[in-house]
């Protein structure tokens, strides 16, 4: 039995045409997801993320869990109301998940996981939190909006309450504030500025209905994929999976080594193969002709080394087709991608490919 | 409700046909086909000059989300292709019985096209999918 947001009706309404997201019912589209993936890159979108896992990590010993939990390190959230990024890894480095840690005070953090991997994380988390002081809570009662885009803030302040609107005012990026019953990050999964919400389900009806009447398209689960490729983000599943580790994913940068005492899951298997030297990494890819990468495809270097693309679509920002892919760390600036048989020319590009509505490679 | 013209013939793999007098026929996608895969940002045409069989692959139609191949709904040789397409694919999205036809064939064998689908039986076909 597939679960259903609380927007679910909304949708429909909304001429959402829906599929089933990882046994959750969810809008592919409202009718274009090229236009929707626009609206986002010059204006605003808002997405209904209900769907993934939110946890409050709570207790004396929430900080230490954590410190042991993810490879990031929450000792560099040095005030309340930041949040981090990291990745979640089992005892041989390998990505269990990836998600955003959110800073409430000592004692309170917390944490947004996908919903694809839901169980599988909540098992291992309580199974390491029966080490510690700390009480796992998942708030099922809550439910999540991303509003995103160069207008996305100026258009959800104007519904605001004068309150709300003074908390959030002064949020940098990756930071969040707590302003009557929302939770307001200055987060998002689109390259764009924007809002990540999480409020009582209850009140998301109208918080929807508002920021639609404020010129918001609604966006679906097309656009956000093809967003987030474009923004060189990750996808837990399709970039990375239990097989890969931060370090060939794309995500050293995830990895807090220093202080050496830290002790973290996966450190000492991260630490090895650091040691015995990364062969692989995460680039992009935009191809040279006309078509469209694919999960899957086979990359060739130019000295006949194979690589994959983890994530290939049809960029709307550039009218390409770009990927992004797992490869030879010594790829070089060129490479042939197997399509139907054939192979085609492709640029190897530093990640992203868009940022704040811009080409971001030469 | 899908737009299924009646003056056409179709394939089980959701393509449309229509004979002239003189054997050309020529091939595109359905409405609900192009609705089924979405915007579409890509095309790959057969070359001209290429002989076919009925239900060969002979050219591949992507969106942003997938893609999918062109089956020839019936044997002869490809003559013309929609040469539009590869600057504008959307045209099929827009208008896939008009402006976003793909390909033509010049048919080999006439009695190929009573294996295709009568609108009606189209139209069963895309219910019993819903």
């Amino acid at each position: 039995m597939a679960n259903k947001t609380a927007l679910y009706q909304a949708h429909l309404d909304a001429s959402a045409k829906i599929v089933d997201f990882h046994h959750w019912l969810l809008p592919i589209h409202y009718g274009s997801q090229v236009e929707e993936h626009h609206h986002v890159r010059q204006d605003a979108g808002i997405f209904d993320v209900s769907h993934m896992t939110v946890v409050d990590v709570l207790g004396p010993a929430a900080r230490d869990y954590l410190r042991y939990l993810v490879c990031n390190d929450v000792d560099k959230l040095k005030s309340r109301g930041k949040a981090l990024y990291t990745c979640m890894l089992d005892q041989h480095g390998g990505i269990l998940d990836d998600l955003l840690i959110y800073f409430v005070d000592e004692q309170n953090y917390r944490v947004v996981l996908n919903a694809a991997t839901r169980e599988k994380d909540l098992a291992w988390m309580n199974k390491i939190a029966n080490d510690f002081s700390v009480g796992l809570h998942e708030r099922q009662d809550l439910s999540m909006l991303a509003i995103q885009g160069p207008k996305a803030r100026d258009k959800v302040h104007t519904f605001l309450t004068p309150l709300q609107l003074d908390a959030v005012s002064t949020l940098t990026p990756f930071e969040f504030i707590q302003a009557d019953d929302l939770f307001v990050a200055r987060t998002g999964y689109t390259g764009e500025d924007g809002y990540e919400i999480i409020l009582p389900t209850p009140q998301i009806h109208e918080f929807w209905a508002a920021a639609l009447s404020a010129g918001i398209q609604p966006c679906g689960l097309g656009a956000r994929d093809t967003l987030r490729l474009e923004a060189g983000l990750n996808l837990y599943g399709q970039d990375m999976t239990e097989k890969n580790t931060p370090l060939d994913s794309g995500l050293a940068w995830t990895v807090t080594w220093e202080p050496k005492e830290r002790l973290f899951s996966g450190r000492a298997a991260l630490a090895l193969q650091r040691s015995k030297g990364v062969k692989q990494k995460m680039v992009g890819l935009v191809l040279e002709g006309k078509g469209v990468l694919r999960h899957g495809q086979k990359v060739i270097t130019a000295s006949g080394e194979m690589g994959v693309i983890t994530s290939g679509t049809f960029s709307p920002t550039l009218g390409v087709g770009i990927g992004m892919a797992r490869v030879p760390d010594d790829i070089g600036q060129n490479c042939f991608i197997e399509i139907r048989g054939k192979q085609h020319a492709a640029k190897v590009i530093k990640l992203p490919f868009v940022r704040h509505g811009k080409k971001m490679f030469e | 409700m899908s737009n299924i013209p009646s003056e056409l013939r179709y394939v089980k793999s959701h393509e449309w046909t229509s004979m002239e007098e003189d054997g050309v026929v020529t091939v595109g996608v359905t409405e609900h086909a192009q609705s089924l895969l979405g915007d579409l940002v890509f095309v790959e045409l057969p070359e001209v000059g290429t002989i076919v069989s009925a239900g060969d692959e002979s050219g591949v139609v992507e969106s942003v989300k997938a893609a999918s191949d062109i089956y020839a709904p019936v044997s002869g040789e490809i003559i013309e292709v929609n040469e539009n397409l590869s600057d504008s694919p959307e045209l099929i999205n827009s208008d896939p019985y008009g402006d976003g036809w793909i390909f033509k064939i010049q048919l080999s064998e006439v009695c190929e096209m009573d294996n295709l689908l009568t609108a009606d039986e189209y139209q069963e076909l895309v219910e019993s999918e819903e």
